[in-house]
């Protein structure tokens, strides 16, 4: 009898092992929530031996704690998802794996995403650490009330930065003003023209930029916008911006095409209609944002097949991809998609506009621009120079000159 | 003395367990307190000054921790952004914590002497936003330094152009709406105002403890003796309540010189155009967790205890000791 039991045993342990059902665990931010509910039974389906338990955490929290995580090597999420401004944070060799190399040879993917998404996954020293899902191509939401009142089209407006300018002063008689911030002008501005294979803020062997042409040039394009108090001076994500939406006291902001999202289901809901979506000025090709799948550099051996499969799930699929898009109005980073009838639409929030198949277009044009270790402290310097240039008048050379110099201390170490 | 020894094990074995016991067990009953210290208290500590002199970004692992010596401290002493904080610092400190203290001793003088009856009220009112949780007054308060839709400014525009006070405020009118958050000038005093705020309070509940400490007997003599209240006030309240002033600044300083969560969200996490905002704490924090500077952020903690130390040693120095002397 006893023998009878350790066979049957031994037998079941041994079925058990052939089932080998990996655990494995995905960490996102509560925006793709929604999405994930949504489409993980999918892949429940496609691999049955595969669990897949899930950790959400606000925004800020899941960035922070995948930080700790690394940090002390233990209770990271075997895939998590980053958004594209802490990329930067992650790049440094040996937080993510490297998904280039076998076993998951992710560039033969590459064709499928939208050339920059790619390239902002992608470490100097060519690593791919993360795989795009999400974009944000960069567009210009207008007030058509204002544009028609001020009797320009928007094609004038958007001509280049200087009639864009030019618009800005024309709408100064109509008390209105151009746009919240002058500082996002400089953000496009930097953005736009990087020469290929270099970062936002280094070139491709690493040297820090920030006084070159193209920052001077977007900086003091913003100080015009400033000096000639054509910007409210308010910062992104304030209460007070919020309330220019809504009462229409701006009439322009550069953004990702998802602002228009944020404005139609709480910033201001009741301002549908009004909108407009368009090129940047300038034909200035800016990406404002995106999403990224990554797998930490500590997921186990016997993880990683799953988590990998959990990751090409994610990214590589067309139908996932346009879930995404309908569940969080996440912008696909497959061109596959842009076929779909859902491009087609015409949005009501923009006055009927098929905003979709421009903000496709837009994508597709965007050139690609490296991620660098030192690109979280080389923007905060940035933008703190930007600060000092706008509010308190500072000389443009002189705070980029200074901007430069702490870079550069930062990143010799 | 072998066979002696031998021939009792038993009895010897317990006294020497009830001995034992006696000796240990003050130590076991102590310990929890130990343990959690040292976990909690004694270890982030050391291996915070450990850490001070490595090299190291946390995503790579603990690994990858690298020994550089002194050279955190060495590159801190020439960073502009980490003297920007420690000026931002004392700045915020002492233009909060005057006041605090200016307004705190008459204001306890005058509850506890004149205006009986609301005392306890009035105190429970101050002590309020010392125990509201800072996060939620900063947001408060963002709200209010709102340059376009800020009460704030709301009402010094009513000032400036309503004609009962235009004559006072009316100056006021071309500096209108002003950039309390964004401008850096204006970013301390605003810093400064909401801290100054939060912590009177608890200043007042301080001194109205020290003030129920002085005897009545004193205010019946002076009275006799025909000293006005204001005389009352500079000749006994203020030197009996000197060792309570002693304690209070001491909080102050160790208080305002670690301030995070109020700059923190009244800048958005920035610092404030030109760091203006950005205090020591701030800029440890950012300098760990936001651009994964570990080693560095060890050493800027060391280096604001030594700052916070020296102030405090200055401050027990010349008030401290005359201070708790003359308590009679």
């Amino acid at each position: 009898m006893k023998k009878i039991l350790a066979l049957a045993l031994a037998a079941s342990l041994l079925a058990g092992a052939a089932l080998a059902n990996t655990t494995i665990t995905i960490g996102f931010f509560d925006d793709f929530e929604s999405h994930l509910n949504n489409v993980l039974p999918q892949f429940q389906e496609l691999y049955p031996d595969v669990t897949v338990e899930t950790r959400m955490l606000g925004f800020g929290d899941h960035h922070d704690l995948l930080v700790t995580n690394l940090a002390t090597g233990t209770g990271a999420p075997d895939v998590v998802v980053l958004e594209l401004g802490f990329i930067a944070r992650f790049v440094a060799e040996g937080g993510l794996k490297d998904l280039s190399e076998a076993p998951f040879n992710a560039d033969e993917y590459e064709d499928l995403f939208v050339d920059y998404a790619w390239a902002q996954g992608r470490t100097p020293d060519g690593r791919q650490v993360a795989i795009p899902t999400d974009i944000a191509p960069g567009t210009m939401f207008y007030r058509r009330d204002h544009l028609e009142a001020s009797g320009w089209t928007i094609e004038e407006v958007t001509e280049s930065f200087d009639s864009f300018i030019e618009y800005g002063r024309e709408l100064q008689g109509h008390g209105v003003f151009l746009i919240a911030d002058a500082g996002s002008v400089a953000e496009a501005l930097i953005r736009a023209n990087v020469p290929a294979g270099d970062g936002i803020y280094f070139d491709a062997d690493g040297v820090p930029q920030l006084n070159s042409e193209r920052f001077l040039e977007a900086a003091r394009m913003a100080q015009i916008v400033r000096e000639e108090g054509l910007d409210a001076q308010i910062g992104a994500w304030s209460s007070e911006w919020f309330e220019a939406f809504s009462q229409g006291t701006t009439a322009v902001e550069l953004s990702g095409a998802w602002l228009q999202g944020h404005l139609q289901n709480w910033m201001a809901p009741e301002t549908s209609g009004l909108w407009g979506a368009s090129e940047m000025p300038g034909n200035t090709l800016v990406s404002w944002g995106g999403s990224f799948w990554a797998i930490p550099g500590q997921t186990p051996e016997a993880n990683l097949e799953a988590a990998w499969n959990l990751v090409r799930f994610l990214t590589t699929e067309p139908e996932i991809q346009l879930a995404a898009f309908r569940t969080m109005n996440a912008f696909p980073a497959m061109p596959a998609t842009y076929d779909d009838p859902m491009f087609e639409e015409e949005l009501e929030f923009l006055a009927g506009q098929p905003a979709r198949l421009l903000w496709a277009s837009i994508a597709e044009r965007i050139p690609g621009v490296l991620t660098f270790a030192g690109d979280m402290i080389a923007e905060e310097i940035f933008g703190s120079a930007m600060g000092e240039i706008l509010n308190e008048g500072r000389d443009v050379q002189a705070a980029l000159d200074e901007a430069q110099m702490l870079v550069e201390r930062r990143v010799r170490r | 003395m072998a066979r002696t020894t031998t021939s009792t094990p038993q009895l010897s074995w317990n006294i020497r367990l009830n001995k034992l016991q006696r000796r240990v067990a003050p130590y076991v009953f102590i310990s929890p307190f130990f343990i959690l210290f040292a976990v909690f208290g004694l270890f982030p500590i050391v291996f915070s000054m450990y850490l001070s002199l490595q090299e190291w970004n946390p995503i790579q692992g603990l690994g990858t921790m690298r020994y550089i010596g002194l050279e955190n401290y060495t590159w801190l002493m020439g960073d502009p952004w980490f003297w920007r904080s420690i000026t931002n610092t004392l700045w915020i400190a002492f233009a909060s914590g005057i006041p605090q203290h200016l307004v705190a001793i008459p204001l306890a003088f005058a509850l506890s002497r004149g205006i009986q009856s609301f005392r306890h009220p009035l105190t429970a009112a101050y002590f309020l936003p010392y125990i509201t949780s800072a996060v939620a007054i900063a947001l408060v308060f963002q709200t209010i330094f709102g340059t376009q839709f800020g009460v704030l400014n709301q009402t010094l525009q009513y000032l400036a152009t309503a004609p009962w006070s235009a004559w006072l405020f009316g100056g006021l009118a071309d500096s209108l709406p002003v950039n309390w958050l964004g401008r850096a000038p204006n970013i301390k005093p605003a810093i400064s105002l909401l801290v100054w705020w939060q912590f009177f309070g608890f200043n007042v509940v301080l001194y109205a403890a020290g003030l129920a400490t002085i005897p009545k007997d004193y205010y019946e003599a002076a009275q006799i003796d025909g000293a006005s209240g204001r005389q009352s006030f500079f000749h006994i309240t203020l030197p009996l309540l000197r060792p309570m002033i002693f304690f209070a600044v001491t909080f102050t300083i160790i208080g305002n010189l670690q301030l995070f969560d109020q700059p923190f969200i009244l800048t958005d996490g920035t610092g404030g155009t030109g760091q203006a905002g950005m205090t020591v704490a701030m800029y440890l924090y950012r300098t760990g967790f936001e651009w994964l500077e570990m080693g560095t952020a060890a050493a800027i903690s060391w280096l604001l205890f030594l700052l916070i130390g020296t102030l405090t040693v200055i401050h027990f120095f010349f008030f401290g000791r005359s201070g708790l002397e003359r308590r009679d």
